[in-house]
């Protein structure tokens, strides 16, 4: 046992200054070990939407309950863009994008200063009121029917189109831009501004007292996080060709908390871990039951209880590798 | 002794609610001098510390820094503006190594939101952080996380992390807090050696460790000035003499 912990951290520690790289090989075969492309696809844009929520929550310590709102904007910012204005994907993709951003710097500028429970409540309470708004407004978004005509059928690659409803094609469509992603957010995490997140996270009094505006930085990585989101609901919209309303939902706040948080906050691979194990359990254990939440719910509670780092984070620490 | 002012106090008051606890204090701190506030518990050293330091916002009249209002400005200006202190209860990045504890607060004079080129890529700072650390005695500790030093050392971590913002002005309340002998000599031996370089303002509940290597002392007691000079006028004050008889006997509280 001792033998296969020593094997392994060394593995980890080798992994370490390559860990773009190493898991966007482990993505590449990755669709092989789940039962269905479509349910890898899900785990990517998700575990995409865990990870730009970790900058917030696990990188800088804020434990937000809106972050659906990034999610949802990112959606609908792109299904709009495509469904009412027929633009091409790239742009609407980026429309989503922005628009999520957008809502960031207008949420995280009214919430930031707030602290703890009040933090999450601000944020709860605003992205509430984005839901709403969208819910409302149905000639625009499709009221509660949800958005539909987001519809995407094949990507122009040069003189080639792909096939976008093929599952593989989509697959990889999307891993291409989780990997653009991952890669951005690794800088981000080593740059001078991921330390100064780190020292936030560590104590905000020392950091100010050290001369950073620790409200600015705080914005800076709420609004970054909202970019992250915002891709992943654009692909999210891609991928199912409707934006259900769900996706501004507060439930998909809670769920993007209990994904990070089962796979591991702060952790830079925890957020996939987390949502391709919520989603095998609501995947498999719902053939079974429909209670399936029981199941996911008592795994959520023994993990907060007994191993606060996560999956991924109490693995990284049993091999002597904290996160 | 008089020389240019760096901070001065104009007029200071605190009210916590109905409680007084700064009281028209005003008092001028020179440059390059070692000026040490004292008073017995309670006179309020702490809350002058705060309101100097800028982490409280005075009910009455104002902190002058280099010539500039700096009442009610916010920390982070603050320490750019080259103020950096310690604090009496331990303050530090608990999880981070000695060096990047001092690592991190050096890069606040060069990148706050550089968010593409790595961090290693800064020239200078691991150096000038080995230095410094070098400086206050933890050269040999600098990959301990800063929660996994002795109290002494997290003491003088905290220096060197004060120090790499190049304070012009350096805060330091009550250092020696909860040290052994030893590990308080060495403290007030280092303070006595930064002391050579730059502005030092030392809170300090214990006289005696303050009255041989201060240039000014200022006694603080029920929130107001009592007493104001260098530390052989501060021996010879007979309201000094006073206050501290009331908390034991002359000699214990290093007025002999």
């Amino acid at each position: 046992m001792s033998a296969l912990r020593t094997a392994l951290g060394r593995v980890v520690a080798l992994c370490g200054p390559h860990r773009v790289a190493v898991m966007i090989v482990f993505f590449v075969v990755f669709p092989w070990l789940m039962p269905y492309k479509a349910l890898a696809i899900n785990v990517l844009i998700l575990g995409l939407f865990a990870v730009g929520f970790n900058i917030v929550f696990g990188y800088t310590g804020l434990l937000s309950f809106g972050h659906a709102a990034f999610f949802g904007l990112g959606a609908y910012g792109c299904g709009i863009a495509i469904a009412r204005y027929g633009l091409p994907w790239p742009l609407a993709l980026g429309a989503g994008v922005l628009l999520a951003g957008v809502g960031a710097v207008l949420i995280g500028g009214l919430s930031i200063r707030r602290r703890g429970i009040y933090f999450a409540m601000v944020t709860l309470a605003l992205a509430q009121l984005v839901y709403y708004i969208f819910y409302q407004a149905e000639p625009i978004t499709g009221g509660e029917n949800g958005l539909r005509g987001v519809d995407v059928r094949t990507i122009a690659l040069g003189p080639v189109a792909l096939d976008f409803l093929a599952p593989t094609v989509k697959y990889y469509f999307v891993l291409v831009f989780v990997s653009l992603a991952l890669w951005c957010l690794s800088r981000v995490l080593e740059s001078p501004f991921g330390a100064v997140l780190e020292a936030i996270r560590e104590n905000e009094t020392r950091a100010r007292a050290c001369g950073f505006d620790v409200d600015g930085t705080k914005l800076a990585a709420f609004v970054l996080s909202g970019l992250f989101c915002g891709l992943a609901g654009g692909l999210k919209a891609m991928h199912l060709s409707i934006v259900p309303t769900e996706v501004l939902h507060y439930q998909t706040s809670g769920l993007v908390v209990i994904m990070a948080l089962l796979g591991g906050m702060g952790t830079f691979f925890g957020p996939f871990v987390g949502a391709a194990v919520f989603l095998l359990i609501e995947d498999q254990v719902s053939l079974v039951t429909a209670q399936w939440q029981l199941v996911a719910g008592s795994l959520f509670m023994v993990f907060v209880l007994f191993f606060p780092n996560g999956i991924w984070g109490s693995l990284l620490q049993w091999v002597g590798r904290a996160p | 002794m008089s020389g240019e002012t760096i901070l001065s106090a104009d007029g200071v008051g605190k009210t916590f609610g109905a409680f007084r606890a700064l009281r028209d204090v005003s008092v001028a701190f020179p440059r390059g001098r070692l000026t040490s506030i004292i008073g017995p518990n309670g006179a309020g050293k702490s809350t002058f510390f705060n309101v100097i330091s800028g982490a409280l916002l005075p009910s009455e009249g104002r902190v002058v820094f280099e010539g500039r209002d700096i009442t009610g400005l916010s920390q982070h200006l603050l320490a750019r503006l080259g103020i950096a202190k310690s604090y009496q209860i331990t303050s530090l990045f608990p999880q981070l190594t000695a060096l990047e504890n001092v690592r991190i607060a050096a890069q606040a004079l060069v990148s706050r939101f550089g968010m593409w080129r790595p961090r290693s890529a800064l020239p200078g700072l691991v150096d000038e952080a080995t230095a410094l650390l070098d400086g206050v005695g933890l050269g040999r500790r600098l990959g301990v996380p800063a929660a996994g030093l002795a109290h002494g050392e997290q003491r003088a971590l905290e220096i060197a992390v004060a120090l790499a913002s190049r304070p012009r002005l350096l805060l330091l309340d009550e250092p020696t807090a909860g040290m052994s002998p030893e590990e308080t000599r060495s403290i007030m031996e280092l303070i006595v050696r930064l002391a050579t370089e730059r502005t030092v303002v030392l809170v300090e509940h214990k006289m005696k460790l303050v009255m041989n290597i201060s240039d000014r002392v200022v006694v603080l007691h029920h929130g107001e000035v009592l007493a104001e000079g260098t530390p052989d006028e501060i021996r010879a004050n007979d309201e000094v003499k006073r206050v501290y008889l009331g908390q034991g006997r002359p000699a214990a509280a290093g007025l002999r």
